[in-house]
């Protein structure tokens, strides 16, 4: 599998760029450092909580919005340095499905119109019957009867305008799709269908996928790997398999144990992390995560924990992250 | 189990009707709209018939019909020199004033069109350039301020003496006279439709439909004639609406000043001032203009708030 998205270092800072008297709001760090390639046909889930910058991070994979530090590469090309004209082509390979199935589709636009209007913009519909063919087709292979393709969004229900966000993704037929939050506006019986849908149409298309959510049940479904995230840093990354039965970072670990389970047996120990998340205007020296760690120790203030290796293709930031020992590790290398 | 539902209330009352169908079906919910409409029809047709019908000169002088009253007069005092020759009565120069209000009505409704659309167009151009371009935003409405802050009637007065003598050597008296009011009037009062477009164009550009459309790879010009404009519908609409009234409003004013159209060409705004001096003995000279001119401007905005009601796929349909 050849990579197909490469991203280097990526960070940005948001600052306060209001014309007011007065002093300035402190500049927001919403992505820092971060790094991690994704596959052709992979599916990489991103999760962590509301405000840690996981939107901001498909935002910039998309290149929707500018990139303080570091580069994306999209298929070995560097995407901070190309031309509006070459991001906009680009736009045809690289597709977005949104949050709000409500806000993310124009109340004014037919279906028909809606999902058409990648294939408008690259001058991939022909004629208005190839159009309205076209669309029938995208209709139906969402699940969704092709009569619906002259009625507007708000005649819709909430799984059904997410399944014609989906249509308007895959239209143009793209290598990679950024996928933010696509099922938490859904009721949970919808939720299944939704995420069905996708991986079908992953099977099918073959593309790669950014999938961003803060439900670990989800994630388990659609990822083949998951990176978490804290504060605008990833602090842990790795296979589904690894995340989900070996957590090596305690905020992980802390995730894990608070994604509900059906068996009331299994809910005996929860993790429950003390304060709130800080500002990511005013992120803690050394590990941001120690002001609410249980293992908080005194190295944890003053130096930040790189991300290391505990096994092979598992990542994690923190300084009691143990790395497999060297007996194993000297085989791979 | 919401998907079913949801089905069900889709096909049951929308068999997927022509979009222009279901805005007149909602407009016609809209009474206020519909006698509005009602209104504004019976005093287009008014003037734009009228003249045909009541074939009188409006700028005929007959000394010795002079100050005639109104017909109805008669019913509190019998007195009255009335005629049916003259239904309205007429003025201190024995014009009858049924014809000039006629005329008048040709004169102010296009002028309040004219201005309207002008002032409504670069107030929307100016709304939206402002709030989609960040960088163009502070200069145009700073620009906007500044016009916004001037003094609009001694600047009329000197553009109507710098401008009068040769546009009216260029086209005629009347027409040169209508540009010159109409542009002025376009120029002056496009300032709020412009800050009420922009508000609602920055609300509109953090939608996420709109971050969608960057994401698809729409051009930008595309994303604003597809999604931008078709959403500040409403707030346009209802801004027409004013803008057809301050624009009828401002020519009887210059009219009242003695800068608009010259003496023996009659608009409402004219001769309401005209009948001003005497207004205790002859009422209907003020009243009758003034009504139209109210009555005009109330129906546009019916219509605008039932046109906007229409347009609203959230609204419409309920």
């Amino acid at each position: 599998m050849s990579v197909l998205i490469d991203v280097q270092g990526l960070g940005k800072t948001f600052t306060d760029t209001t014309m007011r008297l007065g002093p300035k709001r402190p500049p927001v760090r919403a992505v820092e450092s971060v790094s991690f390639q994704i596959h052709q046909g992979e599916a990489l889930a991103v999760v962590g909580e509301s405000g840690c910058g996981k939107s901001t991070l498909g935002r910039l994979l998309l290149h929707l919005i500018e990139a303080s530090e570091g580069r994306v590469m999209f298929e070995n090309r560097d995407m901070s340095a190309m031309s509006r004209h070459e991001i906009r082509q680009l736009r045809q390979r690289m597709q977005m499905v949104f949050q709000d199935p409500f806000g993310s589709l124009s109340p004014r636009r037919t279906v028909a119109d809606i999902i058409a209007e990648p294939m408008d913009s690259f001058g991939l519909t022909k004629s208005r019957k190839d159009r309205r063919e076209k669309v029938a087709e995208l209709l139906d292979l969402v699940g969704l009867p092709p009569s619906y393709m002259d009625r507007r969004p708000r005649q819709f229900s909430g799984g059904q305008r997410q399944r014609i966000g989906i249509a308007r993704a895959i239209s143009v037929d793209p290598a990679f799709i950024v996928a933010d939050e696509p099922v938490s506006a859904l009721d949970v019986s919808i939720q299944a269908q939704i995420i069905n849908l996708m991986q079908d149409l992953q099977e099918k298309r073959g593309f790669s996928f950014l999938f961003i959510a803060h439900d670990l049940a989800v994630v388990r479904h659609v990822a083949d790997r998951v990176a978490v995230m804290y504060l605008g840093r990833i602090v842990e990354m790795g296979t589904k398999a690894q995340i989900y039965s070996s957590p090596h970072h305690p905020y992980t670990e802390a995730l894990m144990s608070a994604a509900p389970r059906p068996d009331p047996a299994a809910r005996s120990n929860r993790i429950i992390l003390e304060g709130d998340v800080p500002s990511p205007s005013n992120v803690p020296s050394g590990c941001p995560f120690r002001t609410r760690c249980p293992l908080a120790a005194e190295i944890c203030s003053v130096e930040r924990p790189p991300l290391i290796e505990v096994e092979p293709g598992h990542t994690a930031a923190c300084h009691f992250a143990t790395p497999y020992p060297i007996a194993q590790r000297s085989p791979a290398t | 189990m919401t998907e079913v539902l949801a089905e069900a209330i889709i096909t049951e009352p929308h068999p997927a009707t022509n979009k222009w169908a279901d805005v007149w079906r909602q407009f016609s919910h809209h009474k206020g709209a519909l006698i509005g409409l009602l209104f504004f029809a019976f005093i287009t047709l008014f003037v734009l018939i009228g003249p045909y019908i009541w074939t009188l000169d409006p700028n005929k002088l007959d000394i010795r019909a002079k100050d005639m009253r109104p017909i109805y007069t008669v019913l509190w005092n019998g007195e009255a020199r009335v005629g049916w020759n003259h239904p309205l009565g007429t003025d201190n120069l024995g014009k009858d004033l049924l014809a000039q209000l006629m005329q008048g009505g040709r004169t102010s409704m296009a002028v309040g069109w004219t201005g309207m659309v002008l002032a409504l167009f670069i107030g929307a151009l100016i709304g939206v350039v402002a709030g989609f371009f960040r960088r163009l935003d502070g200069p145009l409405m700073r620009f906007t301020d500044l016009v916004l802050s001037l003094p609009i009637l001694p600047l009329l007065l000197v553009a109507v003496t710098l401008f009068r003598e040769s546009l009216s050597q260029m086209l005629g008296i009347e027409t040169g006279m209508f540009i010159l009011i109409v542009t002025i009037i376009g120029l002056t009062s496009w300032m709020q439709t412009a800050r009420i477009v922009r508000g609602d164009v920055l609300a509109l550009k953090e939608r996420e439909f709109i971050l969608a459309a960057r994401s698809i790879g729409t051009p930008n010009n595309k994303i604003i004639t597809r999604h931008i404009l078709p959403n500040v519908l409403s707030p346009i609409m209802v801004s027409a609406t004013l803008g057809l009234a301050t624009a009828i409003i401002t020519e009887s004013a210059l009219s009242f000043l003695g800068v608009g159209f010259p003496p023996d060409f009659p608009t409402w705004g004219k001769q309401l001032a005209d009948a001003v001096p005497r207004m205790t003995e002859y009422p209907e000279r003020v009243v009758l203009p003034g009504l139209a001119i109210s009555l005009t401007v109330l129906s546009v905005n019916y219509i605008g708030d039932g046109l906007r009601d229409a347009l609203d796929p959230r609204i419409r349909g309920r």
